[in-house]
């Protein structure tokens, strides 16, 4: 699966994108965070407050319940601040 | 109709080619955001130098014709369009233009504000503010998010 980061989450992830492999036992987005949140002290940083993180799968929001397969587009971003 | 681009637009020229040959059109309102060079901080007397707009290539397009959709769905617009920019912007520079024509003026009243309203807050764009201080993101604003939600209500009204 592909997942994007953009704004201070890529600041503190170091990194806009990257490609992983679903891993075991992850199901939904909430359970994606918990995983990235246990890659280092940036991503643990990223996701502090998973409650001012967004997140969309192929490109539409979702709520952090939402089940995420393989071949997935994600994203986690901050509230938008555009217009 | 919606863009996404780095490079300024001509409001005028924008307008004329919107409504060019649409004689069903009785009204036109448009909306221009522009970059302040205000503190970013509420009673601080920090002024900003530029900011940046970062957004989501391919979520921000398809927000965006997902928000014009629904304003045609609520209105009878006879045009509209959206264009937003991206990239590193100075004090002064314009960042959005939203136009709405319709037959008569307050369907294309409504629809702007309802547009600016509701990019504001589904849009995947974000600001990184220069300060003196250091690049600041800009925070999503409460009264924003109320802003669009007046117009989530005035739906549950109308489908009532």
């Amino acid at each position: 699966m592909n997942i994007l980061y953009f704004a201070w989450l890529r600041q503190r992830t170091g990194t806009g994108h990257e490609s992983i492999v679903l891993p075991d036992g992850v199901a939904t987005v909430g359970e994606l965070v918990d995983w990235l949140k246990a890659r280092g002290p940036g991503y643990a940083k990223a996701f502090e407050e998973p409650k001012v993180v967004r997140a969309a799968v192929n490109q539409e929001y979702v709520p952090f319940d939402h089940p995420v397969s393989d071949g997935d587009e994600v994203a986690f971003f901050p509230p938008v601040t555009g217009g | 109709m919606i863009r996404v681009q780095q490079q300024d637009f001509d409001v005028g020229a924008e307008i004329a080619a919107l409504t060019d040959g649409k004689h069903g059109i009785g009204g036109v309102v448009s909306f221009v955001g522009l970059v302040r060079d205000m503190a970013p901080v509420e009673g601080s007397d920090t002024k900003i130098g530029a900011m940046t707009l970062e957004h989501y290539p391919g979520m921000t397009e398809k927000q965006l014709v997902e928000i014009e959709r629904e304003a045609n769905a609520r209105w009878p617009l006879e045009a509209s369009l959206i264009v937003h920019r991206y990239g590193r912007l100075e004090p002064g520079a314009r960042i959005v233009l939203v136009v709405c024509a319709s037959a008569h003026r307050q369907d294309a009243f409504d629809a702007c504000n309802f547009l600016i309203d509701w990019l504001k807050t589904q849009a995947p764009f974000w600001k990184l503010e220069e300060t003196g201080e250091g690049d600041l993101w800009v925070e999503a604003r409460d009264t924003d998010d109320a802003a669009a939600a007046r117009w989530q209500a005035s739906r549950d009204d109308a489908a009532e």
